[in-house]
């Protein structure tokens, strides 16, 4: 059964007067341990698709399931659980809670989890670890770099060991040393086994992931496998 | 929601955000410490007011005799009315279920001299129930008693501003002052809060007084000081058959307005409490305006407090925070602030009051207080509205999509 199975999916934005139809009918299917980027220009609806799969955003139409969960008129209570429990994201911009450290960042899902502190923050510890930030725990966000920050995002969106991870142009803050690094650690989680949605403007950062598909004004052109780069040899 | 992991994340935040703290802390304080000082302000001046107004006893009329200007049973006009002891007895015996006491005064000045010390000073004779009437405060020996009144003993008791112009700092009692060319026994010392006159003034035996006035027993006025359980309608039957009887007695036409006069202080009190009231209305009507401030002040702070962390609500809901753990959050944040401060603001506004006593006494505010559960009460009021203030815009932020919220920047 497949991860993640949308069908038909619409979404547009009222626009004033204007509606602006960005999704047009989408369909596709995510298996489980895939590492899917998605690409197009800006515009194109990548983000948008994001969002919806991540349940931040609803769709107009269409039916989307994840792991066979039919994710569907959601109240916001029942949306967040759902993302608490299936989803873990990552964003361009990081978006870690910068009067918290980072363990306290990666930590926090873990409290919508409702698990005991003490767990939670030798979970926090643990993935923190993962991402080769241990030693930075206690540190503020204003205290790391980007790299490091995105590094944090990561381990936080791991934290909660979601069903899919879902990352919005994770490099896009980036330079490309550091985005290599954190290429390199995306390709590791997913290795281990965990399936991963990349939205992404780069080709290089397209290609090393296993399969991409090409939005073009609300549509997939193209959904292809590829044979993926591996990013340690950048590193 | 009130499990120890949501506190113990409220307390970080609170921690970490000093600044939004403060401010909404500070808020709270300042509001409830200028309720609770202009309040007590308040309270001061009524006390004031009751310093001015209530140093004699409300539950008293004075009779005063007068001159007639109508004829009257053929009686000519313009005859002299005049009071005497067989007056105090009537009232006695005809008024006695309304009376508490009656004293007959008779005032007169005097050169009063002691050593090398001399001063004109007034003289008041009266019954010692006098000291009752004019709330007169015993400082040191005794007051005038009925063996002063039955002995027409030259016993005197002096005010305390008295003793302080004949006697210096030396003791008073026992020693005799030279009134008017006779010598009085001091026996007692007075203070009255009616201001610096009412403490020149010596009180002594009316008895005594009319046997100086060569063996009269007429007296100036009288003093009945009546029940305060009769109350004001009781006080006005009191007054209004005093007259009718006093009129029959002493010839008066009932339509004289000049024969006799009793001056009735229930109907003053009347005013006075009437006037209190009007204070207590403009002083409830700051209080209150106050408060409202101070819950318009939170409510623009929740505001701000809310709109600076729509991205961190963002963030939170995205990592799964429902919109119930969302408000939860802010709102327990903000309850939370709210009374510690509130409860810091009160106290320091009481201790303010506390702490200023009578040093404002010439501004018109005269110890200042604040009822305990007054301040409490307001202090929640403040805090519970600061709540449903501070629900609304969290409510709001809880319901804002997570995708819109994080673009917040």
């Amino acid at each position: 059964m497949a991860m993640i199975e949308i069908k038909d999916l619409h979404k547009s934005y009222q626009m004033g007067s204007n509606s602006l139809h960005v999704l047009k009918g989408i369909n596709f299917s995510v298996e489980a341990g895939e590492l899917v980027a998605i690409m197009g220009s800006s515009g194109s609806g990548k983000s948008t698709l994001l969002n919806i799969l991540g349940m931040l955003d609803e769709a107009n139409e269409g039916s989307y399931v994840l792991d066979g969960v039919p994710i569907k008129n959601l109240n916001e209570t029942m949306a967040a659980q759902y993302r608490n429990k299936f989803l873990g994201f990552v964003f361009q911009s990081f978006n870690l809670i910068n009067y918290k450290t980072a363990a306290e960042n990666v930590a926090l899902p873990l409290y919508y989890q409702r698990m005991p502190r003490k767990e939670r923050q030798e979970k926090a510890i643990k993935y923190l670890d993962q991402v080769g930030l241990k030693d930075w725990a206690t540190h503020l966000p204003s205290e790391l770099s980007g790299g490091q920050k995105q590094r944090v995002a990561i381990a936080r969106a791991m934290a909660a060991e979601p069903k899919v991870l879902l990352a919005d142009e994770p490099t896009g803050a980036l330079d490309s040393k550091t985005s290599y690094e954190v290429m390199n650690l995306i390709q590791k989680i997913n290795d281990a086994g965990n399936t991963i949605l990349v939205v992404t403007h780069e080709p290089d950062i397209a290609d090393m992931c296993k399969r991409i598909v090409h939005l073009k004004d609300g549509v997939i052109v193209e959904d292809k496998k590829v044979k993926q780069v591996r990013a340690a040899q950048y590193v | 929601m009130f499990n120890r992991d949501n506190w113990k994340e409220i307390f970080e935040t609170i921690q970490k955000n000093k600044l939004r703290t403060f401010l909404s802390g500070f808020t709270v304080a300042l509001g409830i410490l200028i309720f609770v000082v202009l309040y007590g302000f308040g309270n001061g001046l009524k006390n004031t007011f009751n310093e001015f107004f209530g140093n004699d006893a409300t539950n008293v009329l004075y009779l005063s005799p007068g001159r007639t200007t109508e004829p009257y049973l053929g009686y000519k006009a313009n005859r002299r009315i005049e009071f005497d002891n067989s007056d105090l007895k009537d009232i006695k015996e005809n008024f006695a279920m309304f009376l508490d006491y009656v004293t007959p005064q008779i005032s007169r000045g005097a050169f009063a001299k002691y050593g090398k010390e001399s001063d004109n000073y007034s003289i008041r004779a009266a019954a010692p129930s006098i000291q009752e009437a004019e709330k007169l405060i015993l400082m040191e020996g005794r007051f005038i008693n009925q063996s002063d009144i039955e002995n027409k003993t030259k016993n005197i008791v002096i005010g305390r501003l008295v003793k302080k112009d004949l006697f210096k700092g030396a003791n008073a009692i026992g020693e005799f002052i030279d009134l008017g060319g006779s010598s009085f026994r001091v026996v007692g010392v007075f203070q009255d809060d009616g201001g610096d006159r009412e403490e020149r003034i010596i009180y002594m035996s009316y008895t005594s007084r009319q046997r100086q006035d060569k063996a009269t027993d007429k007296v100036d006025q009288i003093i009945i000081g009546f029940k305060p359980e009769i109350g004001y309608a009781g006080a006005m039957a009191l007054e209004k058959s005093l007259n009718t009887y006093f009129r029959e007695k002493k010839y008066i036409s009932p339509k004289d307005p000049n024969g006799m006069y009793i001056r009735n202080v229930t109907d003053q009190l009347k005013q006075n409490q009437q006037f209190a009231g009007v204070l207590q209305i403009i002083i409830s009507f700051f209080c209150i305006g106050t408060l409202i401030a101070g819950i318009i002040g939170i409510s623009n702070i929740m505001v701000f407090v809310v709109k600076e962390r729509t991205k961190e609500i963002g963030i939170r809901k995205a990592l799964g925070a429902t919109p119930r753990s969302v408000i939860g959050t802010i709102l327990l944040e903000s309850i939370f602030i709210t009374t510690i401060s509130g409860f810091i603001g009160m106290m320091i506004g009481v201790g303010i009051l506390t702490g200023l006593g009578d040093t404002l006494k010439d501004y018109f505010i005269t110890d200042p207080y604040i009822d305990m559960g007054i301040a409490t009460a307001s202090t929640i009021m403040l805090i519970i509205f600061g709540g449903i203030a501070g629900y609304i815009p969290a409510k709001r932020a809880a319901d804002i999509k997570p995708i819109v919220a994080l673009r917040d920047e």
